[in-house]
């Protein structure tokens, strides 16, 4: 058994969260500078150029790529060999509190839907916890922007609709979304289970790197063939008009129940933001 | 083409869906929760905290400014939320705004009919857009944060025109034309 005091756990979380505002994923910015060479409209490949402008000002000069610098989703998965000292979810919390007030981040919470007065210090975190097996814990945050989080979706379809009536509420989405959600988007689907667990698949695979294609078959086919089709919507980078729509399609699924096909589309802008270290 | 604010009625006429622009002098930020109060004080025949009349509206909430900034990282927010409060505004003389993503069929309508414009800069490109910002003071609803009304000084702001005062829409028709998918519909 190994302990794992609520200072550590707080200590990653702002740092994470900082790491992630001001610096671009590796992957990200080679996809978006890929998308530039690939981009057929002159107007789309304007608006390329002033995001990888823009990644490179925030990454060199230490401050927030984006005005939006989220809401805060953090995947914790814990072992089942570590004591952890303390409430670890007042530590997360924490640790959002010191990352958006000590690195000028913008608090972009409301303590209620509608009464919305701010909490100011961005918390509360949504947080999603798994046992895992071990001594470690690992942290992922992700500063989830609401432009694109706004245009993302759960919708159950029926068994009878499957590979295709999946392929057609994509599409749908992304081009009634248009340059809603700062496109080039990257489009995270959860397939499967029911309500929430579609939903919680599709942010996590918003986790995954942009290159890691699904091992399952079947959806590693959906991944090629949407992001294809994305991309001939003409949509373009920032709705503008164009070729580059989207970077990457992710797609998570897990087993559901023999009534049901459950499909949520989670919309995850250029400015991609997510960051893990294990403790 | 490099325009200064305020925008006069000429210079909106001249404008066409697909311009690039930069634009030069004050400009006012305003965002959801802004919005709603200046649409209540009309409602009340109130008097607003800034004359909107020739003025631009940038949707922006930006991060807080570090020491020695003047302003912090600002990219446009978007627009479409800010259509059930735009008409008033652009009755009040509005004569532009700034903000990403497309806008209602309303808004292009009262954008003809009040002589105004449209302008999208690129969401994101938060840092980038910021070093355009020469001075930013906070003139109305210092409580909202983020969402105060801001009066900028801005240098060259880069932005397209996407709706004109004649009714065009660059975004419509620059995604039909790159639109491959047979038999989709690109009205939605």
């Amino acid at each position: 058994m190994r302990t794992i005091n609520p200072e550590q756990i707080t200590e990653a979380v702002e740092l994470l969260l900082v790491e992630a505002n001001y610096h671009i994923c590796d992957d990200v910015y080679d996809a978006i500078k890929k998308a530039k060479e690939n981009e057929e409209s002159e107007i789309g490949k304007e608006v390329l150029e002033q995001i990888i402008e823009n990644d490179w000002i925030a990454t060199t000069e230490n401050v927030p790529m984006c005005q939006d610098t989220g809401i805060v989703v953090v995947f914790l998965e814990v072992g089942n060999e570590v004591f952890l000292d303390g409430n670890v979810y007042d530590a997360i919390n924490l640790g959002v509190h010191n990352a958006y007030n000590n690195a000028y981040l913008r608090k972009s919470v409301v303590k209620h839907p509608f009464d919305r007065v701010n909490t100011q210090d961005n918390t509360p975190a949504i947080i999603h916890t798994k046992i895992t097996q071990g001594e470690q814990v690992k942290i992922t945050v992700a500063a989830k922007g609401a432009g694109s989080e706004n245009m993302s979706t759960v919708k159950m379809l029926t068994p009878a609709e499957g590979y295709d009536g999946v392929k057609k509420l994509v599409l749908d989405t992304v081009f009634d979304a248009k340059g809603k959600p700062c496109p080039p988007i990257i489009v995270g689907l959860g397939i499967g289970g029911d309500l929430e667990k579609a939903a919680i698949i599709a942010k996590e695979s918003l986790m995954r790197d942009l290159d890691d294609e699904s091992s399952d078959p079947i959806a590693a086919k959906l991944e090629r063939e949407l992001l294809e089709e994305i991309n001939q919507l003409g949509v373009g980078p920032m709705g503008f008009g164009g070729t580059q729509t989207a970077l990457a399609v992710k797609v998570n699924t897990f087993p559901c129940h023999i009534a049901s096909l459950p499909v949520a589309i989670n919309i995850q802008c250029h400015a991609a933001r997510h960051k893990s270290k294990v403790i | 083409m490099d325009i200064t604010t305020p925008l006069t009625d000429e210079v909106v006429k001249q404008l066409k869906a697909g311009e690039k622009v930069k634009i030069s002098g004050i400009i006012y930020t305003a965002r959801d929760a802004a919005h709603k109060r200046l649409v209540e004080l009309i409602k009340k025949g109130k008097k607003l905290p800034f004359d909107v009349d020739g003025q631009i509206i940038y949707y922006v909430g930006p991060t807080p400014s570090k020491p020695g900034q003047v302003i912090g990282s600002s990219g446009p927010t978007t627009s479409y939320r800010m259509d059930p409060y735009t008409e008033p505004l652009l009755e009040k003389g509005l004569n532009g705004m700034i903000g990403k993503g497309p806008r209602n069929q309303e808004i292009k309508d009262a954008l003809e009919k009040n002589n105004a414009v449209y302008f999208a800069a690129v969401g994101g490109a938060a840092a980038l857009i910021s070093k355009c910002v020469k001075r930013s003071e906070i003139i109305a609803y210092d409580d909202l944060g983020a969402e105060a009304i801001r009066k900028l000084e801005v240098k060259d702001f880069p932005a397209i025109v996407i709706n004109d005062c004649y009714g065009n829409d660059l975004m419509e028709e620059n995604i039909k034309k790159y639109n491959i998918n047979g038999g989709r519909n690109t009205d939605g």
